[in-house]
């Protein structure tokens, strides 16, 4: 009987020695307790996800661009069915120069500017700055040609220009328009120009209330 | 003729039955420990067609998690394309052998074969933007990822883990401006628990514990 607890204990350790503990790192994928092909399930459907591989097309991707033309439905911030409003979706006045000023169907206020300043510091800050002065974390790594906002030719600039920046890049920088929507796209002009106002400011532009916090330097 | 059986045969039943005990106990305890997801999951990293390492972009450089994972809080988690990574990489290390495969998806269109890291059956739903727009942060279901050369899966996903939180969730909830953040405390740890049981009474979260929850 002895022999045959120290046969279990054995066994016991060497399962703990090959197995190791919980938590280790491994490469392979990961072993399903009951695989799929002694019990079929539902746990892989063959339906296809965002950003899944599929045979079927010639490029090898289930996610399809739309067709060139095809245009959103309901899509913008107030719910447009479609994109004819130049000023909103292409930053153009009717007569095809850079509209300057916001779009109509945006108000204006503190909220825009806060969407603004939250886009503005996950999508622009890194290479512009927080303060758009082109000294973000990456000049330090050598990408010198970040552009500083306070310029005189880009405070001069229409407001739709800088849309189209963001919308489809210039020069060296890559077009930022598949990961903001118009609407954001025009929140952070909005920032951008509240950026440039600042950087202009006099001791005159500050509230009298809030006077007092300012600190001589 | 001697006894066909000894007298200590008498105990063999007995010793029988304990044994057969010692080994249920046993085997129970391998199966919890191995064959649940905390042993066969976690861990795992898999390795990527591209040396990324978030603990450069993310921990080093800063980055948000919605430059490259745009579409977190709308549409649901999607690894970034070729061209975010050009945004910067057509002008830092434009010659790094570790990215040719950016630069080559990035002229052919023909995505970068990532490998999936964690996966959930197809038949439970799940969606980020619930959880990271409700105040649940990355940290809670992918570990320090700000800390990880290469992601690897910290926890378990099973069932029995997302039901622990939509359980309770008050202990694990962040202030919305700390869901991106991975090293900023839950509401419970920097304010106490009665402020984070606030927090769940104020914005009326009530994850779904029936099933038709998770599988619909
Ligand atoms: C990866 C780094 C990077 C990021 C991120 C970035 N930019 Fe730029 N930006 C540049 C560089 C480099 C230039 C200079 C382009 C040139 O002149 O070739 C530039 C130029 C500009 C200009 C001036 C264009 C002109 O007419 O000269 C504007 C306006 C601008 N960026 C706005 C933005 C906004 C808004 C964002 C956020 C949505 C942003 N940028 C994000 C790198 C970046
Ligand atoms: C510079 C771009 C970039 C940033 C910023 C970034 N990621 Fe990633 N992330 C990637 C890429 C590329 C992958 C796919 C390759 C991999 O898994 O290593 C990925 C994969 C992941 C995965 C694994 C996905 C899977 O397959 O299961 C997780 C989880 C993740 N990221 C979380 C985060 C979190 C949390 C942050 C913010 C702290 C973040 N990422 C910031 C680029 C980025
Ligand atoms: C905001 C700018 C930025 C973005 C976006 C970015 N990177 Fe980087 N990447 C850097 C910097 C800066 C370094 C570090 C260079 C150094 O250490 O000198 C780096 C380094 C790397 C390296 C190491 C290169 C080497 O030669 O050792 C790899 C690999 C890499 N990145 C992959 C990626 C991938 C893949 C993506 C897209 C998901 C990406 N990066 C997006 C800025 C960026
Ligand atoms: C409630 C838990 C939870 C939270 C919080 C969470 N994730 Fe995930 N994440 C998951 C699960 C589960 C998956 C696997 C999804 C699947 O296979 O459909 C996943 C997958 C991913 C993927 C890979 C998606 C893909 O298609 O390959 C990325 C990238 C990711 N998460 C990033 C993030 C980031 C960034 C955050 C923080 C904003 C975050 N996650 C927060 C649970 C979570
Ligand atoms: C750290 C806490 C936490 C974890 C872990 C977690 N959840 Fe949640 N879940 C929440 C919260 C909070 C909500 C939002 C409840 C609300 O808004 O009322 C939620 C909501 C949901 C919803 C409802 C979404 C809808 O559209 O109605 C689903 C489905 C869900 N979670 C699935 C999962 C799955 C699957 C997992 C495991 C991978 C998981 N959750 C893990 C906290 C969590
Ligand atoms: C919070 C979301 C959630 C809720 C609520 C939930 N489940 Fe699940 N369930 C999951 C997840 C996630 C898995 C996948 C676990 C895994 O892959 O390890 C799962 C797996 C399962 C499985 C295993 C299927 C298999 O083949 O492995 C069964 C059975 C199941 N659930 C039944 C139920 C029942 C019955 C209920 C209601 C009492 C329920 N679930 C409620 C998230 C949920």
């Amino acid at each position: 009987m002895r022999t045959i607890y120290l046969i279990t204990a054995f066994v016991a350790v060497l399962t703990v020695s090959l197995l190791g503990l919980r938590g280790r790192r491994f490469v392979q994928p990961p072993v399903d307790v009951f695989p799929e092909w002694a019990f079929p399930g539902m746990k892989y459907q063959p339906k296809l996800t965002q950003q899944t591989a599929s045979p079927f097309f010639a490029d090898g991707r289930s996610d399809r661009a739309p067709p060139p033309g095809t245009v959103p439905a309901s899509y913008g911030p107030a719910g447009q069915a479609l994109r004819n409003d130049g000023f909103l979706y292409a930053g153009k006045a009717p007569d095809g120069s850079w509209a300057r000023g916001f779009p109509r169907a945006l108000k204006v206020d503190m909220a825009l500017l806060e969407r603004g300043r939250d886009r503005f510091t996950i999508y622009c800050a890194p290479c512009h700055g927080a303060l758009g002065d082109g000294n973000g974390v990456m000049r330090a790594y050598g990408m010198g040609a970040t552009a500083s906002y306070h310029d005189e030719r880009l405070r001069k600039m229409a407001e739709g220009e800088i849309f189209n920046t963001i919308t489809s890049g210039k020069g060296q920088m890559n077009p930022y328009g598949d990961k903001l929507a118009p609407a954001d796209r025009w929140a952070v002009v909005a920032y951008v120009r509240a950026l440039q106002r600042a950087r202009t400011g006099v001791v005159g532009d500050v509230p009298d209330h809030h006077k007092g916090e300012l600190e001589v330097q | 003729m001697p006894a066909l059986f000894q007298k200590s045969a008498n105990r063999l039943p007995l010793q029988l039955i304990l044994y057969l005990c010692v080994v249920a106990c046993v085997a129970t305890a391998g199966v919890t420990y191995y064959m649940t997801p905390k042993y066969t999951r976690v861990g795992y990293a898999p390795i990527q067609p591209v040396p990324y390492s978030h603990a450069k972009h993310v921990g080093e450089l800063g980055l948000d998690c919605r430059y490259c994972h745009s579409t977190i809080d709308t549409a649901g988690a999607a690894v970034p394309t070729a061209q975010t990574c050009m945004n910067c990489h057509s002008q830092i290390r434009t010659a790094s052998p570790a990215l040719a495969s950016v630069r080559a998806s990035f002229e052919t269109g023909r995505p970068i074969p990532w490998v999936h890291v964690h996966v959930m059956p197809s038949f439970v739903y799940f969606d980020h933007s619930v959880h990271v727009n409700r105040g649940v942060g990355c940290v809670e279901c992918h570990g320090k990822v700000n800390e990880m050369d290469v992601v690897t899966q910290r926890k378990p996903m099973s069932m029995g883990f997302c039901l622990d939180c939509h359980r309770a969730p008050a202990e694990r909830m962040r202030e919305r401006k700390d869901v991106f953040n991975l090293d900023s405390p839950t509401i419970a740890e920097a304010k106490g628990i009665l402020v984070a049981r606030e927090f769940i009474r104020e914005w009326k979260i009530s994850p779904p514990q029936s099933c038709s929850g998770c599988h619909r």
